[in-house]
């Protein structure tokens, strides 16, 4: 065991993807993890170790009590809201790799259409949790699509990306969503007019189409050796790499105060890392999954993963780069936006599901996929790589 | 209560003064502000009062998202001139007019019962 690429994922499991799932958070946690589990062909008195989000509700001993799961010696929540979708697999993979889990089950779950709606004013309770005015809240950045268009605004007059642009990106989600079955947008994609008939979310950057969606659902992974991965029921994903970049006067959500918000620094550092752990570059990678909360994140990743240059993501995605016969298919299972918001862990699932060869949108010959959520990401590829 | 490292500036508010901390040692300005400066890890602080005077560098209008008819409000960011950015509020100005690097002066309005720094444009000057 030298390090994170000796660990594999061995098992995904999720459940359906809705707007009301009609039962408890810590129901959908439980039945998502016990398909993963299943999937590897493992029981829950394999699991040892479990990680997931610092924002998670389903406390780790109350999914035990549900799967049965006799002892842990490993748990880690990840920060930073969705920052944490991929970080997830650098939590759980170095578990594995420093020896102190043998197998851990990364979860997320929740009601977030049915139950609290992140997106809707207030749902965080942070008006009644303040005893007076703060920099952002009391100001009118009361949901997440404010929060952060005021950060996309830059980026889009910088680069003189418009509306149109952010547009070609959904149509190609949704297009992918379109034919995935499990996506909550399967069997209706739209036209760029859709798109841009909309109303405003928070004019003058984000339409409705520009913002993902509000789901109810879970979903799980299982990470175990690479070694142990060759007798798994499904084999193994390799995790080639995994890390995160977080970097000084940097914030979460408000990330206002650094020099140029044009520029996302931490998608680039935190890749140059995923080219150094892993010996690949930009040019190896056959899919990508990248974190979306609303559209415009989509092109500063595309930049800061060095898919293309800065300022040229709207002519990568405009010259159809991005779809399922382009150079570099991206969100094939259809992203936040046409598949569901399970906070980006679902991203992980469509890759593991590339490499396997069993994706809905099948991209022949998967080898490397590259999943990131911005300050976090990953590279898995097959087990024999 | 925990004492709160923002008290400083809502207290300035209510006096009609912008005030930005100031570490007492280095005198490096440190908005939002934090307890220790990373610069010279000295826990204690000044303020230093701006001058009032910036110009806008984004901005959106914030209204409720499922209620399009719901009050517009104007958030935007600001560079100040003492090399701060600060959130607040574009007022009497509409969306569409607004251009990248107006310049902008501060004044003070009472909003839900609590004095906030808010921003006009500043016509015929550049």
């Amino acid at each position: 065991m030298n390090g994170i690429r000796d660990t594999a994922i061995v098992g995904i499991g999720q459940t359906e993807f809705s707007k009301n799932s009609g039962r408890s958070e810590l129901q959908l946690a439980a039945e998502a993890s016990l398909a993963a589990i299943s999937d590897a062909g493992l029981s829950p008195a394999d699991i040892d170790g479990m990680v997931t989000f610092t924002l998670d509700s389903n406390d780790e001993l109350d999914l035990m009590r549900c799967l049965g799961i006799a002892e842990l010696n490993w748990t880690a929540r990840g920060p930073f809201g969705g920052a944490a979708a991929s970080a997830t697999m650098q939590l759980a993979s170095a578990a594995v790799a420093s020896g102190a889990a043998r197998a851990v089950l990364i979860y997320r779950a929740f009601n977030e259409r049915s139950g609290r709606r992140f997106g809707q004013p207030d749902a965080g309770g942070y008006a009644a949790a303040m005893s007076g005015p703060d920099f952002h809240f009391a100001y009118g950045l009361d949901t997440p699509a404010k929060i952060y268009a005021l950060w996309y605004q830059r980026y889009m007059r910088k680069y003189g990306v418009t509306s149109e642009d952010l547009g070609r990106y959904v149509v190609v989600a949704r297009e992918h969503a379109a034919t995935n079955p499990a996506a909550w947008f399967y069997g209706k994609p739209i036209t760029l007019d859709d798109h841009q008939n909309s109303r405003w979310i928070v004019e003058p950057i984000l339409h409705l189409l520009d913002c993902c969606q509000e789901s109810d659902g879970g979903v799980a992974i299982v990470v175990t050796s690479a070694d142990r991965a060759k007798d798994m029921k499904n084999g193994g994903v390799r995790v080639l790499a995994a890390t995160q970049s977080h970097r000084f006067g940097g914030q979460i959500m408000f990330d206002y105060y650094r020099d140029d918000l044009a520029e996302f620094e931490e998608t680039r550092t935190m890749t140059e890392r995923l080219w150094k752990d892993s010996g690949l570059g930009p040019s190896d990678i056959d899919v990508a999954m990248i974190y979306e909360n609303f559209s415009p994140v989509v092109f500063l990743a595309l930049e800061g993963h060095g898919f293309c240059k800065r300022g040229e993501a709207k002519d990568f995605i405009r010259d159809g780069h991005i779809r399922l016969d382009g150079s570099l298919p991206l969100n094939t299972h259809g992203g936040l936006l046409g598949e569901a918001y399970i906070h980006g862990v679902n991203n992980i699932l469509e890759g593991v599901r590339q490499i396997r060869g069993t994706a809905a949108n099948q991209v022949a010959q998967a080898r490397h996929v590259l999943v990131s959520a911005s300050r976090s990401g990953m590279i898995l590829g097959p087990l024999d790589t | 209560m925990s004492q709160k490292d923002d008290v400083y500036f809502w207290e300035g508010a209510r006096e009609g003064r912008l005030l930005l901390r100031s570490c007492a040692a280095c005198g490096r300005i440190a908005h939002p502000p934090v307890p220790m400066c990373p610069h010279c890890h000295s826990l204690e602080w000044g303020t230093q009062q701006a001058s009032g005077r910036g110009t806008v560098y984004a901005w959106i209008d914030s209204r409720h998202p499922s209620r399009p008819d719901s009050p517009s409000r104007i958030v935007a960011l600001i560079d100040l001139e003492e090399g701060v950015r600060i959130v607040s509020n574009l007022r009497g100005t509409a969306l569409d007019a607004i251009e990248p690097d107006a310049p902008v002066e501060v004044f003070f309005e009472e909003i839900n019962g609590h004095a906030m720094p808010q921003f006009r444009i500043v016509e015929g000057r550049q």
